[in-house]
């Protein structure tokens, strides 16, 4: 081979045209230009762009779950608690299974296998195969490694105290939201928010480092509620025999507590259990208490009562003549079933006449007595969050008829919920005032409420009351050995198509002990379908047997000797309906 | 000159390598925190099934059929009673 250096070279001889060294060079320099715009571009203007796709490699955005607030009685012992459980889903395009796979599966679920299939069959992206299922079984449903069928962490919740608080904490949904009763009502504390985080985790799904918290997760509040356990067994064990005995449609029970406004106790019948709520047909999940609205027949009698003495028209012996048992108002009559002549106005209440309750009434003005029912919350609904809560109806005094207005004094034509009418006799158990309700625990209890009647005038009322119990009055049942016991009966009729029919809704409400009242008691029992049907019969005895057993619960001193004052089976006085 | 920056580079290598161990480190513990955080979680989940559990052996209507049953408790009369008040 011939070297040629490079001075020598043939090609340098050449006078090479100059444009060509400058295309080179141009091209060269258009070629870093272009380069340099490209960074510039990605750098600058994709940054961001870039960066998070870089990061969507190795961080991962985790959610982070919240639990629902447990509930709690005043004591402290749970009614309601969420704990995680799994539910299976799948991706019905990637579940491909044999025969055998689904049949496996569906054992394990307790499913039919048509059932599943058609689920995995299902024309969409996502089918939950099934919700909420126990966390050991969805364990062994991954174990069995099927293509396209997945697990979720949810929550459910358990009621350990089954149908017997059922409708004062309702239920959740399958999303853990609240549907019914404390449930819905304090869902704003119960509810827990999730939150989420950012991580990022290494080729083995580990997180090994903490980038940012996007939302710090807000877990529920627990909620103490005013409920007291044993106090609301006992109600529920008295009201079911009660069912039982009397044959009833249904019934309920409210316990407060006079000195906090605390709801004790809160009783309905029928009822069910929140844990397995397959079966559910409408009746057993009506809190009655709350939502229906009955005509409470003389447990209204003490009000007109009690305002009379208020107005100074009436005293506490001031006489009235009930005789001949019969009071016309226009075409209409009110009538005493008992005949009782002269008597005062305690033993009008003591004795429930209607004639004389519908003199008092008549002798007031309509606008008065319409006040004080409003005062005592008729009409309005007490709006504790409860989930269709009424108010009941009380018409406007301006609409009133002399008829309503006596009718009225004897708790017809106007209706009320039980949970009202136990809230109203608070005016009596306490010193003339009420005082807000309440569902959770209150630990200051508040001194003084709205003045409704006064304070002697209230005394005075306590102390017909008071009579009732007493021999002559309607109500010796609701006698409890060593307390003395204040309350009133109510026998309404029913009505059917507008028209008053042979059915009743027998009631009491009292409170214990006279002396200082501690407790308020309401019973209602709906449509009893034996012999006795009278409120002094069927709800006195459920009263005192629930007054009696919470007293002794609460420890409330006793204030009577502990003879009775009269043999329970002695013949109480019919009262009038 | 050359020393210094033997030194110096020594230095920077020291130090890269303290940061890598120290990183190492952090990610280990961290994981540890992880870890146990989780087990916090679990046994919060342990501890409301537990009170579940609870509620459900001290039910009323449980511990009132043992006690009437078996134990043959029975509420006390009205005369078996005594009410001793707080001294205030």
């Amino acid at each position: 081979m011939k070297f040629v250096k490079f001075a020598q070279s043939p090609v340098l001889s050449q006078a090479l045209p100059a444009w060509r060294m400058r295309l080179v060079m141009w091209a060269i320099l258009a070629a870093f230009g272009a380069l340099i715009g490209r960074s510039l571009y990605l750098q600058g203007f994709q940054n961001d762009f870039l960066r998070q796709k870089g990061e969507s490699r190795y961080e991962r955005t985790i959610e982070i779950s919240a639990t629902r607030g447990r509930i709690l009685d005043r004591h402290g012992d749970a009614l309601a608690v969420s704990t995680p459980v799994k539910s299976i889903w799948a991706i019905p395009e990637d579940a491909k299974l044999t025969p055998h796979q689904a049949r496996e599966l569906a054992h394990l679920l307790e499913m039919d296998v048509r059932d599943l299939n058609a689920k995995l069959n299902a024309n969409r992206d996502f089918v939950f195969v099934k919700r909420q299922l126990p966390p050991d079984v969805a364990e062994r449903v991954v174990a069995l490694g099927l293509p396209g069928i997945h697990e979720q962490k949810e929550y459910r919740r358990f009621y350990p105290s089954g149908d017997v608080v059922a409708h004062m904490l309702g239920f959740t949904g399958v999303e853990d939201a609240g549907q019914e009763g404390v449930e819905l009502a304090l869902e704003g504390q119960l509810a827990g928010k999730p939150g989420s985080r950012r991580v990022i985790k290494d080729r083995r799904g580990q997180v090994v480092e903490d980038v940012e918290s996007i939302r710090s997760p807000q877990e529920g509040k627990d909620v103490f509620l005013a409920l007291d356990g044993k106090v609301q067994y006992i109600a529920y064990t008295h009201l079911k025999q009660a069912i039982a005995e009397t044959r009833a449609k249904a019934g309920g029970v409210v316990v407060l507590d006079a000195k906090s406004g605390e709801i004790l106790a809160l009783m309905n019948w029928p009822t069910y259990n929140p844990n397995n709520r397959t079966r559910l047909i409408g009746a057993q999940l009506r809190n009655r208490a709350f939502t229906d609205t009955f005509e409470p027949g003389s447990t209204l009698k003490p009000f007109t009562a009690a305002l009379a003495l208020e107005k100074g028209s009436y005293r506490f012996d001031t006489l009235v003549q009930t005789a001949p048992g019969k009071l016309s108002i226009g075409p209409a009559t009110i009538s005493d079933a008992h005949p009782h002549g002269m008597l005062s106005v305690a033993q009008v209440i003591q004795k429930s006449s209607n004639v004389g309750i519908s003199k008092i009434a008549l002798s007031l003005p309509s606008e008065d007595l319409w006040k004080m029912y409003d005062g005592l919350g008729f009409g309005s609904p007490l709006r504790l969050g409860f989930p269709g809560e009424v108010g009941g109806r009380l018409r406007p005094a301006k609409s009133w008829r002399p008829i309503e207005q006596a009718t009225m004094s004897y708790g017809h034509g106007i209706s009320v919920t039980l949970i009202q009418l136990a809230r109203a006799y608070l005016a009596f158990a306490r010193d003339g005032d009420l005082i807000p309700l309440s569902l959770t625990r209150v630990d200051t209890p508040p001194l003084n409420g709205k003045t409704v009647f006064s304070a002697q005038t209230a005394h005075e009322v306590r102390t017909m009351l008071e009579m009732v119990v007493q021999p002559g009055g309607t109500a010796p049942k609701a006698q409890i050995p060593g307390y003395r016991v204040a309350g009133k009966t109510g026998t309404a009729h029913k009505i059917d198509g507008g028209a008053y029919v042979e059915k009743y809704v027998a009631s009491f409400v009292g409170f214990a002990p006279v002396s200082d009242p501690r407790l308020v008691v309401a019973v209602m029992i709906d449509e009893p379908a034996g012999a006795k049907y009278y409120g002094g019969d069927v709800a006195a005895l459920v009263f005192a047997q629930v007054m009696a057993g919470a007293l002794r619960t609460l420890g409330v001193a006793q204030d009577a000797p502990l003879k009775p004052m009269l043999v329970a089976d002695a013949p109480a006085v019919k009262e009038e309906m | 000159m050359a020393r210094l920056n033997l030194i110096l580079l020594a230095v920077a290598v020291a130090c890269a390598l303290a940061v890598v161990s120290s990183n190492h480190r952090a990610r280990k513990l961290f994981t540890e925190l992880e870890r146990e955080q989780n087990r916090m979680r679990e046994l919060e989940v342990e501890w409301g099934q537990l009170q579940l559990e609870q509620s459900t052996w001290a039910a009323h209507a449980r511990v009132e059929k043992i006690a009437r049953e078996r134990l043959g408790m029975k509420v006390p009369a009205p005369g078996q009673v005594v009410t001793v008040e707080a001294a205030k």
